[in-house]
C-alpha cells in the first residue's frame, strides 16, 4: 500500500500537499473549501500586528502567458493579510477544531522587535495550530517597511527573529526564505544555527511582468504607476529546485528538513522537489490559476508514480536526487554523447538542423540523396542537447554514450575511467591525478 | 424515371428568403483573434519548410506564422503579399489540403496540419481592413505593357510590372476585373463582394489602367497590342465548357455550368435564380462540385453528380468531395452519359451508360445503361482554351495541347508575347498558380525589357 501520509517537524498531514500562504489560503471560507478538495495542510495567509495593512485598490496581479494564454509566470504586489488580527486567529482555531488531521501552519510577519513576536506568539499557540512560518521573503510593499525579503536577506535578522520565536513558542517554527539574495545558504545556515525546525522557499522574486507600449508604464499599473512585484508560477520552478538543492546538499544544512515551493503545478513537479529533499510542498500560483482540484491528480498521480517505483512512503524518495546534484567540476568530462535521430519518428521539421547550424556545431546535415533528410555527423557533434532541447517530438532525439573506439570528433579514445576538471591538464589548478 | 408523368419542375425562390444568407455564408468562417494565435502557436517554424516548396507562390509560411504569433499581422499581410498578391483570394480557395497543408510535419507528426490557409485569411484581412499600401513602385521604367484578362493571372502580372515601374493596360472582355474570382469561385468561399476588394487594392497601387469591355479577337487584335506596346501578357484563361457531344445538347436545361456560376455569381437575389427540382451534374473536378454543391444550397431537391471514373480519380480534392457529400450531393462513379432525354424541347432525363477500368486503365462502356430524372444537367466536364485571336495561324502564338505553349518563364513563341495562368499548357488550374504564372512572366518580361534598347519606340515600329 502506498502510503502518503507525511509528519514534518512533527506536523501531520494525510498528504504533502499544502497550500502555501497567499489568497488560497486567506480565510476560512478558502481553506474550508481547500480541505474538502484534499489538500493536506496549508500556510494562513501572513498575519500581522493590528491595524491590518492596505491593499492598493487597483491590480495586484500580472501574467506571462504561453500563445494559448496558459500562464506561465505570475507577478503580485500583494501585501499580507488585510483583515483583522483577532478575526484570523478565530478562524483559525474553528478550522483547526474542525479539520484536526490538516497541518494548519500560521505564517507571521511582525516588525523586527522581540517585543512584538513575544506578543503575537502565545495569541497563535492558542488558536491551536500546528506550527509557524516566518515570512521572510515579501518582496515587495512590506519590505520597504523593514519586514519580509528586507530581514531575509540579511542573515544575521533571520537567526535573530527566529531565534525569539524559538524561545517563546513551542510551535515548530519553519523559516521562509527568499530568492532575492546572492547565496540562499547563507540565510538557511542562520536559521538553522538559530533553531529553526524548518525552512520552505521559495517566496517570489523581484519581477514586472511587463511594459504597456501604449501607456509606457508598467503593467499592470496603479493609475499610471507600477512596481516591482513577486514572481511565482511555473517559471520560477528551476530557480526554486536550484536553491533547495543548495541547501539540500550544504554540509552545514544538510538534514535541515525543508518544505518546497515555487511553481509546483502537479504531483511530477511535487516529486522532483521531493527527490530533492523537501518534505511537504506548497502550492499557490497553480491553485490560482486552475482551482483547488488540482489535489485530486497531485495525489493520486503521485501514489500512482510511487507505486510503479515501488516506493511505499513518502520518506523513501525525499531527498533520493540529492547525491546527484554536484559542482561542475566533478562532473565527469570522459564521459561522450552524441545526438541521435529516430527516422520513424522524425517528421523533417529541420529545427535540429538549423538549431545546430546557426548557433550550435554543424553537426546536422539536411539532405541524403537529394531528399530531405537529418542525420548526426558524429565527428562534429559536441553532445550540447540543443537539438534534442529544440525537437518538436518527444522521444525522437536522444544523446547516446559512446563506449567504445574512439570519438569521431576528437579522434581521441573512449576512456572507460571518469576523470573531471581537478586533474584536466588544461586547468592551470589542476590537482596531481590519483 | 420521371421522363414522364410529373411536370418538369424549374423554379426560382424554391427556399425562405431568410435560408438563402445562411446557405451561402462563409465555408470556413474567419478565426478570430485568438483562435489565431493558439493556431499559430501549432507552427514549428520548419527550417526549409516543406510547406513553402508547396506553395506555388512560394509564401514564406513559417514566418508569416511567426509574424502573426507575435502580434504583428500587417507585417504577416506584408509577408504574403510579396510573394502572392492574391494572398487574400488565396486563403479562401486554394485546396490547401492538397498544397501546403498536405506536407505540414504537423499532417505527418498528428494527421492535423497548422490551418495554414485560415491563418493567411487572418492576416490578410487585417490588412485590408485597414487598407494600407505596402507596395511602392520603382521609378518610371517609361516601358509600356498590355495585359489581356484580368483574371488572377492578368492582375498577377500587372501588379508586379507596375512594381517594377512599368506602366500598364490590362483589357477585360468583361464588365468587372477579377476573372474567376469574380465569376467562377464558389459564392461561400468569397463573400462580402472580396474579389472587387481585392482588385482595387491591387489597383490602388498606380500604374495601372483597367480598359473592360475590350476582348481580343473581336474588340482588339493581338498584333495591334505588339505594335502598341512593348510586350503584352495573355493571361486570358479559358472559354467554354466542353460539350458532351450528345444529340440534344441544345435542349432547355442543359447548361454550361461555369455560366450558371457567374449568373449566380453576378446575382443580386439568388431567390431570383432558376433551380430545378431534380439537378444532374456531369464531371468530376472543381466546377462539378461547386455546381452541385450550389444546386443543392439553392434548394434542388435531388443533386446527383455523374463521373465516369473512380473517388481516386476525381480532379476535386478529398475535402472537396466530403463538402459535397455533407451537403447532401449524391455522388455516382464509373458511369458516362449516353443519351439526353427531351421532351418539348427541354431535357427531362439523360441516360448514363456504366463504365469501368480495362487493361492499362481504360475507361470502357459495359453496355449497362440507367437513366436519371433531370430538370436540369449541368455541363462541367472541363472548360477548353478558345484562341480566337490569338493563335489565328502564323501570326499567332504556338499552342501546345490546345492551349498556349510557355517556356518556365512564361514566354510564348512570340518575343513580346507571355502568357500564363489557365489559357497555358501544363499547369494545374488553380488561382494560386495563375498568380504565381502571372509573377513569374512580370518578372521575365521586366528582365527583357531593361534588356532593350531603350530608345525602342512604339511610332517606329521597333
Ligand atoms: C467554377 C470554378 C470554380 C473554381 N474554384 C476554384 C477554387 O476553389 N480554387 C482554385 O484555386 N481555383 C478554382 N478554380 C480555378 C481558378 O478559378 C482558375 O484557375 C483561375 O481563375 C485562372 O486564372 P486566369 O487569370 O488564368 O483566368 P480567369 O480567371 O479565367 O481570367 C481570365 C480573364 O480573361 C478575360 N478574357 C478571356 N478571354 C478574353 C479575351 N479574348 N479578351 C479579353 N479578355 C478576355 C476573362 O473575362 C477573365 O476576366 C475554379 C474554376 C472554376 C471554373
Ligand atoms: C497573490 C500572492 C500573495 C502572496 N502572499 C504571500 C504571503 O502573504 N505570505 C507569504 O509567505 N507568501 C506569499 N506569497 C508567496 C507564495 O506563498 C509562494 O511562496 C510563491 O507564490 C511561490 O509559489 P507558487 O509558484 O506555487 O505560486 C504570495 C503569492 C501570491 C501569488
Ligand atoms: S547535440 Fe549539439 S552539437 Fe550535437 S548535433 Fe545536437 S545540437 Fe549539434
Amino acid at each position: 500500500m502506498t502510503d502518503l501520509r507525511s509528519d514534518f517537524v512533527g506536523i501531520k498531514s494525510p498528504n504533502p500537499f499544502w497550500l502555501a500562504s497567499a489568497p488560497p489560503t486567506d480565510k476560512e471560507y478558502n481553506v474550508v473549501r481547500a480541505f474538502k478538495a484534499g489538500w493536506g495542510g496549508v500556510v494562513w495567509k501572513t498575519l500581522g500586528e493590528d491595524p491590518p495593512i492596505v491593499n492598493v485598490n487597483g491590480p495586484r496581479y500580472g501574467a506571462i502567458h504561453g500563445p494559448d494564454r496558459r500562464m506561465l509566470g505570475f507577478n503580485n504586489i500583494e501585501l499580507i493579510t488585510d483583515r483583522p488580527l483577532d478575526l484570523n486567529l478565530r478562524e483559525i482555531k474553528k478550522v483547526k477544531r474542525e479539520w484536526p488531521d490538516r497541518a494548519l501552519v500560521v505564517s507571521l510577519m511582525v516588525p523586527c522587535e522581540e517585543g512584538a513576536w513575544k506578543r503575537i506568539l502565545p495569541l497563535v499557540e492558542d488558536t491551536g495550530a500546528d506550527g509557524i512560518e516566518l515570512n521572510f521573503g515579501c518582496p515587495h510593499g512590506m519590505s520597504e517597511r523593514g519586514m519580509g525579503a528586507a530581514v531575509g536577506q540579511v542573515p544575521e535578522y533571520v537567526g535573530m527573529v527566529a531565534r525569539w520565536c524559538k524561545q517563546n513558542t513551542r510551535m515548530p517554527v519553519i523559516v521562509k526564505l527568499t530568492p532575492n539574495i546572492t547565496d540562499v545558504r547563507n540565510p538557511a545556515r542562520a536559521a538553522k544555527e538559530a533553531g529553526a525546525d524548518a525552512v520552505s522557499l521559495i517566496n517570489t522574486i523581484n519581477s514586472i511582468a511587463g511594459i504597456d507600449l501604449d501607456t509606457m508604464a508598467p503593467d499592470p499599473a496603479t493609475d499610471g504607476k507600477g512596481t516591482h512585484g513577486g514572481y511565482c508560477g511555473p517559471a520560477v520552478k528551476p530557480i526554486a529546485l536550484s536553491m533547495i538543492s543548495e541547501i539540500a546538499r550544504d554540509p552545514e544544512t544538510q538534514g535541515l528538513p525543508i518544505s518546497g515551493i515555487g511553481g509546483i503545478s502537479n504531483w511530477r513537479d511535487a516529486a522532483e522537489f521531493m527527490a530533492l529533499g523537501s518534505g511537504t510542498v506548497q502550492v499557490c500560483t497553480a491553485a490560482m490559476a486552475y482551482g483547488f482540484r488540482i489535489v485530486e491528480d497531485m495525489t493520486e498521480g503521485l501514489k500512482n508514480w510511487m507505486g510503479e517505483k515501488g516506493y511505499t512512503r513518502l520518506d523513501d524518495f525525499v531527498g533520493k536526487a540529492v547525491p546527484s546534484v554536484t559542482d561542475w567540476q566533478y562532473l565527469n568530462l570522459n564521459y561522450i554523447v552524441k545526438a541521435r535521430i529516430d527516422q520513424d519518428l522524425c517528421i523533417k521539421c529541420g529545427r535540429c538542423h538549423i538549431a545546430c547550424e546557426d548557433t550550435s556545431h554543424q553537426a546536422i546535415t539536411q539532405t541524403k540523396d537529394g531528399q530531405r533528410y537529418f542525420e548526426v555527423d558524429d565527428t562534429e557533434c559536441v553532445g550540447c542537447n540543443l537539438c534534442v532541447s529544440v525537437c518538436p517530438v518527444e522521444g525522437c532525439m536522444t544523446l547516446e554514450r559512446l563506449t567504445e573506439g574512439a570519438d569521431p570528433r576528437t579522434g581521441k579514445p573512449i576512456d572507460p575511467d571518469y576523470a573531471n576538471w581537478t586533474t584536466h591538464p588544461n586547468n592551470p589548478n589542476r590537482v596531481a591525478a590519483e | 424515371m420521371g421522363t414522364s408523368g410529373a411536370k418538369r419542375d424549374v423554379a426560382s425562390g424554391r427556399l425562405p428568403a431568410r435560408q438563402y444568407e445562411e446557405n451561402f455564408a462563409d465555408l470556413h468562417p474567419p478565426l478570430g483573434r485568438h483562435p489565431a494565435m493558439v493556431e499559430a502557436d501549432r507552427c514549428y517554424f520548419c527550417h526549409d519548410a516543406p510547406c513553402v516548396e508547396a506553395c506555388p507562390t512560394d509564401i514564406d509560411i513559417p514566418m508569416f506564422i511567426r509574424q502573426i504569433s507575435t502580434g504583428n499581422p500587417m507585417g504577416a499581410a506584408e509577408t504574403i503579399l510579396k510573394q502572392n498578391i492574391m494572398g487574400g483570394m488565396c486563403a479562401r480557395v486554394c485546396p490547401t489540403e492538397t498544397l501546403c497543408e498536405e506536407v505540414c510535419v504537423r499532417e505527418t507528426a498528428e494527421g492535423k496540419p497548422v490551418k495554414i490557409g485560415m491563418l493567411q485569411r487572418h492576416a490578410t484581412d487585417v490588412l485590408f481592413a485597414d487598407g494600407k499600401q505596402i507596395f511602392t513602385r520603382a521609378p518610371a521604367s517609361g516601358k509600356r505593357v498590355a495585359v489581356v484578362g484580368a483574371g488572377p493571372a492578368g492582375l498577377s502580372c500587372a501588379h508586379r510590372l507596375a512594381v517594377l515601374g512599368h506602366s500598364v493596360t490590362v483589357f477585360d472582355a468583361r464588365e468587372k476585373p477579377g476573372g474567376l474570382n469574380e465569376y467562377g469561385i464558389a459564392a461561400y468561399k468569397s463573400l462580402e463582394d472580396f474579389a472587387q476588394h481585392e482588385a482595387a487594392y491591387i489597383l490602388s497601387l498606380g500604374g495601372i489602367e483597367v480598359v473592360t469591355g475590350k476582348r481580343l479577337g473581336s474588340d482588339l487584335s493581338l498584333e495591334r497590342l505588339r505594335g502598341d506596346y512593348d510586350a503584352v501578357f495573355l493571361g486570358v484563361g479559358l472559354g467554354t465548357v466542353r460539350d458532351l457531344g450528345l444529340e440534344g445538347e441544345d435542349l432547355e436545361g442543359v447548361i454550361d455550368a461555369v455560366d450558371y456560376i457567374s449568373d449566380l455569381r453576378q446575382a443580386g437575389d439568388l431567390s431570383s435564380l432558376p433551380v430545378g427540382r431534380e439537378v444532374v451534374v456531369i464531371g468530376g473536378g472543381m466546377t462539378a462540385i461547386d455546381i452541385a454543391v450550389q444546386s443543392k444550397l439553392l434548394g434542388a431537391e435531388e443533386v446527383t453528380l455523374v463521373y465516369r471514373r473512380g473517388q481516386e480519380q476525381m480532379n476535386a480534392s478529398g475535402f472537396e468531395q466530403d463538402l459535397a457529400q455533407t451537403s447532401g450531393v449524391k455522388i455516382t462513379h464509373f458511369a458516362q452519359p449516353a443519351r439526353l432525354i427531351g421532351e418539348d424541347g427541354a431535357v427531362r432525363g439523360i441516360e448514363f451508360e456504366r463504365t469501368r477500368l480495362g487493361g492499362h486503365g481504360r475507361l470502357e462502356g459495359t453496355g449497362e445503361t440507367f437513366t436519371l430524372a433531370a430538370d436540369v444537367v449541368f455541363k462541367a466536364i472541363g472548360q477548353i482554351f478558345v484562341p480566337g485571336g490569338m493563335a489565328n495561324g502564323g501570326d499567332g502564338v504556338r499552342l501546345e495541347d490546345g492551349r498556349i505553349a510557355v517556356d518556365g518563364e512564361g514566354r510564348t513563341s512570340l518575343g513580346d508575347v507571355w502568357a500564363g495562368g489557365d489559357c497555358v499548357a501544363g499547369g494545374q488550374d488553380l488561382t494560386v498558380a495563375a498568380v504565381q504564372d502571372g509573377k513569374a512572366a512580370a518578372i521575365s518580361m521586366d528582365r527583357a525589357l531593361r534588356a532593350q534598347s531603350p530608345t525602342r519606340s512604339r511610332d517606329t515600329g521597333g
